[in-house]
């Protein structure tokens, strides 16, 4: 198979009620992208529209070298012929058929591709004992799942998940969670991940679009895009930096874990984690405090020396937003202008961050 | 003295002839009529729904007058059938057939319009994501969840096609073997005083309807558990 050269272009309008959708988008063709943005930002109507599902949508939609819409060239390709994998937030499963007739569903129609390990999926996911259950009988957690096994094994060319985590209680959701995280590495396609759940999009998402008001703010790579100053407020407590790095040592004894990252080293609490493997944690812009001096008597773990890159004023707001640069990997510091005046600080100071910073995963 | 003479049978065997060709008929006309105005944004939705549900309000006797009028030598549908070398409509067998099916219309489109409309679009959505076309959505998913809506459909106008007296008065007469349906024999039969055959006939569509209505429930599945 070859790799399509490029991703997913959408550059699409939209009216839907109150919902005004008008977003220009380029997906990378690896990975998973996710669409981010508060409740009512139009992700949902978003997807729904690349997926073909919105048919009065105007604009353009191409996948790799096929043109999926094209408004103007009165060009559309209904979503039976995208090779889709779509998730919907309820996990809609045919509740006239079985477990096994609705995973075979997508699978049968795409000719039961030899290449999709639908044996290997079925255990993976830990749907081996719930083949020949009614759909009826299901707890939501398990619904989803197999929801999301029906979709991959329709041989999708771009898989694309609207919340599927979201009507889920927090076990079962954290169960998922693994699932995609696991998936994440093996996944042939791209997916359009959409969530309103920031830790649940830095634990998954390579790219980022966010959206508000219908509108795309920013899109990038997850780094880059939430440690952007320039955000409007409502993306505020998306703010921050997501670290990639290393597990290079574990402590059973106060059950925690070193992360070694080109910044410098994280403590984070320990799970199952395994030296050597990698792994992401998430600081939170206002989960940094700033000292000009590495605090000797401070209940904070982890202070990491960083330079100051810039400041952006919030406007009328007490607070504002500090750019820093550790050895390389960007930080974000949510603080209030008075600190800034009493410490002082200007770009190209050096500083410590005290950091409180959540390891993501479980 | 049989329970029924040989010109009640054929009476009865007439009218479940009937009842099955218009059931048949009108299931097959019906459902994409039903979907259709289950799905289409046309602003012809209500009115054309208005139609299909008039039978329900309007005198039988009124609707076979106008067949009548229509499909007679002065007719419209009359003089085209004969300029077209066909035989008339009236006092036929299936002219019978097209007005059972107009009379009986409303009650087998209307629950399959409900069925189809309460499926939703999600699984249709769903079933289009996974690969499948129009057809195969329809015949795979909107079909099996729309089950009970058939059955429904399909024995309320086998019933009511069954009980029609008004516009077989009209436009069928009183043909033996052609138009002469069970109710038609009933009201003979009372018009003659003979109040036992009349008795035994009307039983028979007491049973008949009986039947039906229990045949519905049971086949019908239990309903399906939403997300």
């Amino acid at each position: 198979m070859t790799e399509p050269a490029h991703g997913l272009d959408a550059k699409l309008a939209l009216r839907r009620g109150a919902l005004v959708l008008d977003v220009d988008m380029a997906l990378p063709a690896r990975g998973i992208t996710a669409l981010f943005g508060p409740s009512g930002a139009g992700k949902s109507t978003c997807l729904r529209a690349i997926a073909g599902l919105e048919r009065d949508s105007a604009g353009r939609v191409s996948f790799g070298h096929e043109v999926w819409q094209d408004s103007a060239h009165r060009v559309f390709v209904p979503p039976h012929k995208r090779r889709l994998g779509y998730v919907f937030q309820e996990p809609s499963l045919f509740p006239h058929q079985s477990v096994v007739d609705n995973l075979d569903y997508g699978f049968r129609r795409a000719g039961r591709p030899a290449h999709l390990d639908r044996e290997g999926m079925i255990d993976r996911f830990g749907l081996r004992a719930l083949l020949d259950r009614r759909v009826g009988t299901l707890s939501g957690g398990e619904r989803q799942r197999v929801s999301m096994v029906r979709a991959l094994l329709s041989d999708p060319a771009l898989l694309l998940f609207d919340e599927p985590l979201s009507a889920l209680d927090a076990s079962a959701r954290a169960d998922l969670l693994g699932c995609l995280e696991r998936l994440h590495g093996a996944l042939r396609a791209p997916m359009i991940y959409v969530s309103h759940n920031i830790d649940e999009v830095a634990r998954l998402a390579d790219h980022i679009v966010l959206l508000d008001g219908g509108h795309v703010v920013a899109q990038g790579s997850l780094q880059d895009t939430l440690t952007r100053v320039d955000l409007p407020p409502a993306l505020g407590e998306a703010l921050g930096s997501v670290i990639e790095g290393t597990v290079s040592a574990v402590d059973t004894h106060d059950q925690l874990v070193e992360l070694a990252f080109p910044g410098g080293t994280l403590s984070l609490p320990h799970h199952d984690e395994k030296p050597g493997q990698s792994m992401r944690c998430r600081i939170a812009a206002r989960d940094v405090v700033l000292a000009r001096e590495r605090q000797a008597s401070t209940s904070a773990l982890n202070q990491v020396a960083c330079r100051v890159v810039g400041m952006a004023d919030a406007g009328a707001s007490s607070q504002c937003l500090v750019q820093l640069d550790a050895s390389g990997t960007a930080l974000l510091a949510r603080i209030t202008r008075r600190s800034w005046h009493a410490l002082a600080l200007a770009p190209g100071d050096e500083v410590w961050a005290q950091v409180k910073a959540v390891a993501l995963g479980a | 003295m049989s329970l029924l003479s040989g010109q009640d049978l054929q009476a009865l065997g007439l009218t479940l002839r009937l009842a099955g060709v218009v059931t048949a008929l009108l299931l097959l006309l019906g459902m994409p009529l039903a979907w259709w105005l289950a799905h289409t944004p046309s602003r012809w939705r209500r009115p054309v729904a208005a139609v299909v549900a008039l039978p329900l309000v309007l005198p039988p006797t009124v609707l076979g007058f106008y067949l009548l009028m229509l499909w007679g030598p002065g007719g419209l549908v009359g003089r085209t059938l004969a300029a077209l070398g066909l035989s008339a409509l009236p006092f036929t067998f299936q002219g019978l057939v097209v007005a059972s099916m107009l009379y009986s219309l409303p009650f087998v489109v209307q629950p399959l319009h409900n069925a189809f409309e309460s499926i939703g679009d999600r699984p249709l959505e769903v079933a289009s994501c996974l690969g499948a076309g129009p057809l195969d959505r329809f015949f795979t998913v909107a079909l099996p969840l729309a089950w009970p809506g058939v059955v429904t459909s399909a024995v309320l106008g086998f019933a009511h096609t069954v009980g029609e007296f008004g516009v077989v008065l009209m436009i069928g007469g009183n043909i033996p073997g052609q138009t002469r349906v069970l109710s038609m024999r009933i009201y003979d039969h009372v018009q003659a005083g003979e109040y036992h055959q009349a008795n035994v006939l009307s039983l028979c569509l007491l049973v008949i309807s009986f039947a039906a209505l229990l045949a519905m429930s049971l086949l019908r599945p239990r309903r399906y558990a939403r997300d």
